[in-house]
């Protein structure tokens, strides 16, 4: 029988993330990715401002910060100075969608040869559940206590979509973790995403829909549903493009 | 082989940039500082660098950030709003202990101002800029050759103190046209290793780079090391230029290209018979308090000469004793304090 163990490309830690929450697993995903493609020791990540600030606490492998929202920016001047590591970027919501919207969009179509993890789970966790831009319509958080009204809010940014219009772009998708064969293509997808870099083909992103319980307001189990029944409505599962 | 050149002070300083072993440049167009952009758009590919026009000053630093994480000798310029915007990325630097470069060819302000030259970012860049307890070096360069000699030292400056370092420039000096001197076999200097680079954890555990720090008296453990590596550079590389001071009943000090004015107008003065001397920082920071303490001990007057409302005047009046020696002249918005100018004004503080 083969053994459940931890990742190489992942630290014998246990990680500061509330029970039930996307990251852990995300993280493991990729780690396992890396132990796969044999690339630990040539990998370089940025590490986003939010919840998964402490990634590097977390990956076995060269990890940076970066100021919010200027990770793909960070993740440029690192690949172009190294072309043959494999560098890719960890981002949220807030960081990617919101005050990172300029670095996500330019890097994109400049092609850069770079690997984004953007993790949407609709809020903004490390402040404390206020309203992304992904959040949902009708969704109640603490900056929107009367809930996202279209009309004054706006509406969910579907920043993958608009990514694929952009020429340099060269692989989406988006995956949800909600389910045993959705994290399964989800590794698949973060594979393709790091392979289209290695490959040198430009610009890869893999978006993938995340529960955040603890400002959801719901048990492990119910955010999991909601992710199956109302987010992917919003942001319907599978490739974009590539 | 040495060889002269006419250049501009722009391109003069993107030249010793690549002297020094620059090899990664982003930056965004903004007037009076366009004539280094293009110049490193012409020329660093061709000597094995990455050049990027990026999409804002904030990507632009950021890049910076990245490249120089790779332990890549890196740049950025701007002109004043452009440098407000980088604050953010210059911070980041300081707090992850990242060398890199940045020039600012002042402009006029606040707010967009005008294109013309200013020292209105005096404070800006002497005392932080950015949020967080840092500091980074300043160089203030007043003419061509400086802006080559200045840059090129600046790399092997960032390196050796893993610090961000300022070039503080100015519309006049950027744009004005003189001959430049440098050796074709010049080679960068200062090279170091960079153990703490993020090039990959291959025959090494894996490491990180960031300013964060949570734990229990972890961030102030981090200041204390930052305010230790201050204190150094404060008595290892304070630079400033003494023209004529040794028997000055009158002290002009001004930097930059005014540092420059002023010391034609040393001159005139001593032609007509009164003795000026001027002390000219060339690091603004750390800034020279102890020679302009000892110099403006002998002398009768201190005059400060600043294209702003005062703001080096600040620390001219920190270092020296006598707070009613000194006076102030200055000129905003475009205005030059000409020769002229400062010869009247020391007229009228001498009778
Ligand atoms: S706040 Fe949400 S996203 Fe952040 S760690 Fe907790 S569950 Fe995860």
């Amino acid at each position: 029988m083969p053994k459940f163990e931890k990742p190489r490309s992942m630290k014998d830690v246990a990680t500061h993330y509330c029970p039930g929450c996307g990251h852990g697993l995300i993280h493991r995903l990729l780690c396992e990715v890396i132990d796969d493609l044999g690339v630990r020791e040539t990998t370089v990540s940025v590490a986003p401002v939010g919840c998964a600030v402490l990634a590097y606490d977390y990956w076995d492998f060269d990890t940076m910060e970066a100021p919010h929202g200027r990770t793909p920016a960070v993740a440029t001047g690192l690949k172009r100075v190294m072309p043959d590591k494999l560098v890719f970027t960890y981002q949220g919501d807030g960081d990617l969608a919101a005050i990172g919207t300029s670095e996500i969009i330019h890097a994109g179509n400049r092609g850069e040869n770079i690997s984004v993890i953007f993790v949407n789970n609709g809020v903004y966790g490390m402040t404390g559940g206020q309203m992304a831009p992904t959040t949902l319509k009708g969704q109640t958080t603490a900056t929107s206590p009367h809930t996202r009204r279209v009309e004054k809010e706006g509406y969910p940014l579907k920043i993958t979509e608009m990514m694929a219009v952009l020429d340099g772009v060269a692989y989406l998708e988006r995956t949800s973790v909600d389910s045993y064969a959705n994290i399964i293509k989800t590794k698949k997808a973060i594979e393709k995403c790091f392979r289209a870099q290695l490959e040198g083909k430009g610009f890869s992103m893999v978006e993938i829909l995340s529960p955040c319980p603890t400002y959801w307001g719901m048990s492990p189990v119910e955010s999991m549903e909601r992710i199956r029944n109302e987010v992917v409505k919003e942001y319907p599962l599978g490739v974009i493009k590539g | 082989m040495k060889k002269r050149y006419l250049s501009t002070g722009n391109e003069a300083c993107a030249e010793g940039a690549l002297r020094a072993g620059c090899l990664f440049y982003a930056g965004y167009p903004i007037t009076p500082q366009n004539e280094l952009i293009a110049y490193m758009a012409v020329h660093m590919e061709g000597r094995g660098g990455v050049f990027i026009q990026s999409e804002s000053e904030l990507a632009a630093i950021n890049m910076v950030l990245g490249s120089s994480a790779a332990g890549v000798r890196s740049m950025t310029s701007s002109s004043s709003p452009g440098i407000s915007l980088k604050q953010e990325g210059i911070s980041y630097m300081a707090g992850c202990e990242l060398p890199g470069v940045i020039v600012n060819v002042m402009r006029g302000g606040p707010g967009l101002g005008n294109i013309s030259a200013a020292q209105s970012d005096y404070f800006q860049a002497t005392k932080g800029g950015g949020h967080g307890d840092y500091s980074v070096i300043v160089l203030a360069p007043a003419n061509v050759q400086e802006m080559f000699d200045l840059t090129f030292d600046a790399f092997a400056l960032a390196d050796k103190y893993r610090t961000p370092v300022m070039i503080l420039s100015d519309g006049m000096l950027g744009q004005m046209m003189e001959p430049l001197e440098f050796d074709e076999e010049i080679k960068p200097q200062g090279i170091i290793e960079k153990p703490w680079a993020m090039t990959g954890a291959a025959n090494r555990s894996a490491q990180s780079i960031k300013s964060l720090y949570l734990g229990d008296g972890a961030l102030e453990a981090l200041n204390t090391k930052l305010q230790k590596k201050y204190e150094h550079i404060r008595t290892a590389e304070c630079k400033s230029e003494l023209y004529k001071c040794d028997d000055a009943d009158i002290v002009l000090v001004a930097y930059g290209s005014i540092g420059r004015i002023a010391r034609s107008s040393i001159d005139d003065l001593r032609e007509k018979g009164i003795k000026a001397g001027l002390i000219r920082p060339i690091t603004l920071w750390p800034f020279p308090y102890d020679e302009i303490k000892k110099v403006s001990k002998k002398a009768k007057k201190v005059l400060v000469i600043e294209m702003s409302a005062g703001q080096m005047v600040e620390d001219v009046r920190l270092a020296a004793e006598d707070d009613s020696k000194i006076s102030f002249h200055g000129r905003t918005g475009g205005g030059v304090p000409t020769e002229k100018e400062i010869v009247e004004e020391v007229k009228e503080l001498y009778a």
